[in-house]
């Protein structure tokens, strides 16, 4: 008697926490893995509520992978559990699991036709043959490739395998959906039309999909949820908007898009209820969200985003309740949609700031060795790390 | 001639050594030999063209009990040696992690001794009165005062132990191609071990089994080094029988008939197993 429930919606094992633990869907609490002496993943936990889409997402070798392949059962973790709808699978070998992958080569079996490929595992459970064959043939449509159903994986270009791949994991109404760089190998363009189809398709079925990529705008653009991993930890997560407008970590910060970071020592009395303030390199104050900078003790990071900086000649005036930073022009770039600017404080502080195109001939524009006012809204500054509070 | 037909042409021109090479060692040799299985006359007074077909029948007639024992124990060594070849490739695909190439080496070792030689080492080490069929007798495959020696039984261990590497080496490159993100994305399809094995492994393997057994079967049938050293007159093949033709009674329209009839019979059988394997086990078995 096999432990895979014929399908999601008819038979579920039952949760081992109460109405809580079935919300998570996946849960993997204090998971390590180490090969001989080098440690992959140190300390992972993380939770995705059912039905989410959920994305994995850092530089290579930051473990996504490995996570991903702990949670199908591929990879046993050294230490810690994985859970799945509350069901403790750390030991389950991965026929066994509720779940299904799409794998980064796709892994078509070359040896099937297509239609076969997409029936292997309902074969497998021994579904009824007339469901079987159903199924498959509903499968194939929802992924328009019933055209194809005869051909061999060799016969199929990047993409129609890629959509073989993901109608062989989903034919089987996994709890979960495992997809491993699943757009990797394709060409830009593609893979923004498959990105659509994916979430497309994620929100139709329900299920949840746990997305491994190096590509943020991949996540961003279909995520609910976004793990940020580096060096075998998760960094930050949550959604794109979190990550890009308050990251917390310098990591993220320029993960996601690219960020200016300032130190900055801050002054013991906040300014008022809302903002504290502290001083950079050049002794000019910033003031940011005080709230933000909660935990923290000693000298801190902020960040602003390139965008979100503005410049001003030394006789004009900013907005008031900006930060102002005093800096010269060191480079100026145009670029079209944007004019790109780099200035550098007297302290040594460099500032990207990225301005759109909107005055559309130079006069507007500085030139490299101007003296320039570089000035954003302080509720813009995120604050990304400093010392512990107890520490 | 223009530029993009002198380009189609040049395919054709890397061909021609090669084809060359047919025409000269292939095709010459075929044709002349086809002309010797229809000559008649005899060593004495020389062969001329007649056209005798007859020297085919009377070949099947007299040595169909040789061409049958040749079929027999070329199938019976490709069997044993398909036995000990799959999980010896496996395992070094697989398992042997570094040492493959040592694996590999060991594999081929023999090859570097003459084959003449080894087979006659194997006669002495299997001569009545060794140890080995001392072994044997106690264990009932050889009765108390029988011997080994001299039976079909030797001579097939000599075709399997001689042609063993031509088994294992195939099955090992098919093997060795075979992604193992398929055997992962198979256990994700609810594939135990053996499921993916009998799924996805074995079928994928097919050419590399089909590889093997022909590189054995075939230059077994007609192996003739074996059955004259391991063997009696009681094992005779049919490639000792084109031998002794060709070589000691000069009878050469019988040998080449002979040859002929062996390559019909191959060829056959070639194409009945390749379609056997070919789409059967590939696509329906498989399913």
């Amino acid at each position: 008697m096999t432990t895979v429930p014929e399908s999601t919606e008819t038979s579920r094992p039952p949760a081992a926490a109460g109405d809580a633990a079935e919300q998570r869907d996946i849960c993997l609490e204090h998971v390590h893995k180490r090969y001989g002496d080098q440690t992959v993943i140190g300390d992972l936990s993380l939770d995705i509520e059912q039905g989410r889409f959920y994305a994995l997402l850092g530089p290579s070798g930051c473990g996504k992978t490995t996570t991903l392949r702990m949670i199908g059962g591929f990879e046993l973790p050294t230490s810690g559990t994985v859970r799945l709808a509350g069901q403790d699978v750390t030991q389950l070998p991965p026929h066994k699991r509720e779940v299904n992958t799409v794998f980064q080569s796709y892994a078509l079996f070359p040896h099937l036709s297509v239609e076969k490929n997409v029936a292997f595992g309902l074969e497998r459970r021994k579904v009824d043959k007339h469901e079987t064959k159903k199924r498959v043939a509903e499968m194939l449509e929802t992924v328009q490739l019933s055209h194809l159903a005869k051909r061999k994986p060799g016969q199929l270009s990047g993409g129609q395998a890629q959509r073989v791949a993901l109608a062989r994991a989903l034919v089987n109404k996994p709890r979960a959906l495992l997809l491993d760089e699943p757009l990797g190998a394709l060409d830009l363009r593609l893979r923004r039309q498959l990105q659509d189809q994916l979430k497309q398709i994620q929100r139709d079925i329900g299920i949840t999909f746990v997305h491994v990529t190096h590509d943020q705008e991949e996540a961003m653009s279909m995520a609910d949820t976004i793990a940020v991993m580096n060096g075998g930890a998760i960094e930050q997560q949550g959604s794109a908007e979190d990550l890009y407008e308050r990251p917390e970590t310098s990591f993220v910060a320029n993960f996601l898009g690219t960020s200016n970071l300032i130190d900055v020592t801050p002054e013991s009395a906040p300014v008022d209820h809302e903002f504290s303030r502290g001083t950079t390199v050049d002794l000019e104050p910033v003031r940011y969200l005080t709230h933000r900078a909660e935990g923290y003790a000693g000298p801190i990071r902020i960040g602003v985003r390139p965008e979100k900086v503005r410049l001003y000649a030394t006789d004009q005036e900013p907005p008031e309740g900006d930060n102002v930073l005093h800096g010269k022009v060191v480079q100026s770039t145009f670029l079209g949609v944007t004019l790109q600017y780099l200035v550098r404080t007297a302290g040594g502080l460099e500032l990207n700031v990225v301005e759109p195109n909107l005055v559309g001939n130079s006069a507007g524009t500085f030139g490299a060795g101007q003296d320039v006012q570089v000035a954003w809204d302080a509720r813009q500054t995120f604050v990304v790390e400093g010392g512990s509070a107890g520490a | 001639m223009s530029l993009s037909r002198r380009r189609k042409m040049l395919p054709w021109w890397f061909a021609l050594p090669g084809l060359l090479w047919l025409i000269v060692f292939f095709a010459v040799p075929i044709l002349n030999q086809v002309s010797v299985s229809l000559m008649s006359g005899d060593p004495e007074k020389g062969y001329e063209l007649t056209w005798s077909f007859a020297t085919y029948w009377d070949a099947i007639r007299d040595y169909h009990a040789q061409f049958t024992r040749s079929f027999g124990y070329a199938g019976a060594a490709t069997l044993i040696d398909f036995v000990i070849a799959f999980p010896l490739a496996y395992f070094i695909a697989y398992k042997a992690g570094r040492f493959k190439g040592l694996w590999l080496l060991l594999v081929i070792l023999p090859f570097f001794v003459s084959q003449v030689m080894r087979t006659a080492s194997w006669q002495l080490i299997l001569n009545d009165q060794g140890w080995l069929v001392a072994r044997m007798q106690d264990v009932g495959i050889v009765a108390d005062d029988g011997r080994f020696l001299a039976t079909g039984k030797a001579v097939i261990f000599g075709i399997s132990y001689n042609f063993l590497p031509f088994m294992v080496l195939p099955i090992y490159a098919t093997l060795d191609r075979i992604d193992r993100r398929l055997i992962e994305a198979a256990s994700d399809l609810y594939c135990s071990r053996w499921t993916a094995f009998r799924k996805v492994t074995l079928p994928l393997a097919v050419p590399g089994i089909f590889a093997g057994s022909l590189l054995v079967f075939i230059p077994a049938c007609g192996d003739y080094i074996n059955s004259s050293i391991l063997g009696s007159s009681n094992t005779t093949m049919i490639g000792n029988v084109i031998q002794s033709k060709f070589l000691n009674i000069l009878d050469y329209p019988t040998a080449a008939a002979l040859s002929f009839i062996l390559m019909g019979v191959i060829l056959l059988g070639i194409a009945i197993y390749g379609r056997v394997l070919g789409t059967k086990n590939l696509t329906e078995l498989a399913g």
